[in-house]
């Protein structure tokens, strides 16, 4: 096993992992001011990309494409909201898991309505494609480098959002006390929307640029949505700098272990049987990690305690 | 407004009529669909202890579905190709009895619950939802990347495992199986609604506090439901691979667990029926909406939506009104 090798399964993980924070921030936000636990959010992510695609297959440009899924995805959101979810926030959290799995059929069929059962395809730009040489000789392709950079701009811009700016302070108040802060003439409806669209318009852009470098098919969003709700776990709900660390970990993890499990094991085994034990263990990898961190913070770590 | 208890009888007379007069009609399909439906109402079934009683939204139960799935296929698989599971430390040969596979799938499934059980109930509310979702997609990739068990392409097992003075192959002998199956579960679950398990078990789930002033432990009694739940739906599991004798990765699939979650909330949280009633409407709506579109999931989203947003209590509760707190 080479350094670079190595070097480049971290960055792998770490591209994996901004992605999935996309993900996480927008639901963690969701959670912390509205207390809405929403499983409709894959189907955000799955709207980005489909948007993305057929946006870029039409105009062929790339940035049309992003803000195409960013638009359709906060459309969908702020509709969304509007129209069901708002009902949602006085309910039990049964209630909020069925009606956002009722809008996963509806967003999923409709989708496959519309645009088929086969899946679509989305270029990387021209002047993104292709490999870069980086530091200590690491060829890497410069989409991927882009995608990290990408995320960890619109992590720092989230941050700011949350603690400069004026919607920050209401976001905030909101998860501190909402009859509050709709006391003090906020129009709290108003800022729901606001933030699910937000919330939205992060999974949609998730979608899209991971959907250039995987197939953008119907149910592609469940997957990145239930390793979102492990990021959260192991994050703690409500907190963004915990989606961002759980993210990061949960990025490494599943990336190195898929590569580096099957070849520990080798070691002491023989090759087919490693390769099998490794993946079947590596696919559970992340998991394990989650139960190792609920034995030691059943809040997550930077959930609020209990 | 219908008292509930003939509305179940109902229910009942309805589950014996339906494959009698499909019997007599020599509609053997119909039959299958039937089984199909009390095998997802048992699993429901065990769902609804957890949910129902213990008030734990699990979004996970897909596991033990599986679990019994595979329970049977595994067993059954060495059965067929005469290769004995282990050697050592003694000689384990596969089975094609259905008891044999129960007893294994229900232990499987309990073991699992209780392992799930003790890690996602140090947790509450939102989390305890998103764990039990993650540990049901951690079986899945599990499953997938078990290349000796078929991986993603599953097990199919040829012949229907046998039950001593039936023959399963015949569709009225092994619904009637499962029916029997299905009704000593609601029993079951009858009686122990009405335990001191059970009534420590409700309040509990309404406020844990007080039920911790009397010494009890909540966590302990949320855990002692949660296996229960877990090991019915494991049998349920089991019952459904051998209908379809055929067990993969999906009967691990977050989908499914879904929509055992939608047959209980369909028929009614917490009603003894409800889980029954439920998986009747599904699998109806599944034939009927299924053969009128391909794409019935958008109906069967939309419905679900209205009975979330509008119809508290599912179909029980809009039939029979609020639960009664004295029987």
């Amino acid at each position: 096993m080479t350094f670079v090798l190595f070097a480049e399964q971290v960055l792998n993980g770490l591209q994996f992992g901004i992605m999935l924070f996309l993900m996480a921030a927008g639901l963690t936000l969701i959670f912390g001011v509205m207390g809405l636990i929403n499983l409709a959010h894959g189907s955000l992510y799955m709207i980005g990309a489909f948007a993305a695609a057929a946006v870029a297959g039409a105009t062929g440009s790339f940035l049309l494409a992003l803000i195409a899924a960013l638009a359709a995805a906060a459309a969908a959101g702020a509709l969304v909201e509007i129209v069901v979810i708002r009902r949602l926030y006085d309910k039990d959290h049964l209630d909020q898991v069925l009606a956002t799995f009722a809008l996963i059929l509806i967003f999923s069929e409709g989708t496959r309505w519309v645009f088929g059962s086969f899946p679509l395809f989305l270029n990387i730009p021209e002047t993104l494609s292709g490999p870069v040489t980086l530091p200590g000789g690491i060829q890497y392709p410069l989409y991927r480098i882009t995608l990290i950079v990408a995320g960890l701009l619109v992590a720092v811009g989230l941050g700011l959002l949350i603690s400069r700016t004026r919607i920050g302070i209401q976001i905030r108040a909101g998860e501190n006390d909402r009859e509050m802060i709709a006391a003090l003439g906020i129009d709290i409806s108003r800022l729901y929307t606001l933030v699910f669209a937000l919330g939205a318009a992060l999974a949609g852009l998730a979608g899209a640029l991971v959907g250039a470098i995987q197939s953008v098919q119907v149910g592609m969003g469940e997957p990145v949505l239930i390793l979102a709700f492990v990021v959260i776990v192991i994050g703690g709900i409500g907190s963004i700098k915990g989606a961002l660390i759980g993210s990061l970990l949960v990025g490494l993890t599943d990336t190195l272990g898929g590569v580096f499990l099957p070849q520990l094991f080798k070691l002491v085994m023989e090759p087919s049987a490693a390769t099998n034990l490794g993946s079947s263990l590596a696919s559970m990898a992340i998991y394990i990690l989650m139960g190792a961190v609920l034995i030691w913070r059943p809040t997550g770590l930077f959930g609020a305690r209990a | 407004m219908i008292r509930e208890t003939h509305l179940n009888l109902g229910i009942i007379a309805l589950l014996i009529a339906i494959p009698a007069w499909a019997l007599m009609a020599d509609e053997p399909f119909i039959i299958t669909l039937m089984t199909r439906a009390v095998v997802f109402a048992l699993a429901a079934v065990g769902l609804n202890i957890a949910l129902g009683l213990g008030g734990l939204v699990s979004l996970g139960h897909a596991v033990f579905f599986g679990i019994g799935g595979y329970a049977m296929g595994i067993l059954a698989h060495h059965a067929q190709t005469y290769t004995p599971l282990t050697e050592w430390p003694f000689l384990l040969e596969g089975t094609k009895s259905m008891p044999v596979i129960w007893l294994t799938a229900i232990v499987a499934s309990t073991f699992a619950a209780l392992v799930i059980g003790i890690l996602s109930l140090r947790t509450a509310g939102v989390y305890f939802i998103m764990i039990t979702l993650a540990f049901g997609q951690m079986f899945f990739f599990f499953a997938i990347s078990w290349s000796a068990y078929g991986g993603e392409d599953g097990l199919s097992i040829y012949v229907r495992n046998g039950f001593p003075g039936l023959n399963t192959l015949v569709p009225v002998q092994y619904f009637g199986l499962c029916l029997v199956i299905l009704l000593a579960a609601l029993f079951l679950n009858a009686r122990l609604a009405k335990s001191p398990f059970g009534l420590a078990l409700n309040a509990a789930r309404q406020t844990p506090a007080r039920v911790e002033t009397v010494g009890l432990d909540p966590t302990r009694l949320k855990l002692v439901a949660f296996v229960i739940s877990g090991a019915i739906t494991g049998l349920a599991g089991a019952l459904f691979a051998d209908l379809n004798r055929f067990v993969s990765p999906t009967m691990f699939s977050w989908q499914l667990s879904g929509e055992i979650m939608i047959f209980v909330i369909i028929g009614g949280v917490g009603r003894l029926f409800g889980p029954v009633v439920g998986a009747l409407v599904f699998v109806a709506l599944e034939h009927l909406l299924g053969g009128l579109s391909e794409y019935w999931h958008i109906y069967l989203g939309i419905l679900l939506l209205l009975i979330v947003l509008f119809g508290r209590g599912g179909i029980i509760g809009m039939l029979c009104g609020r639960e009664r707190l004295h029987d």
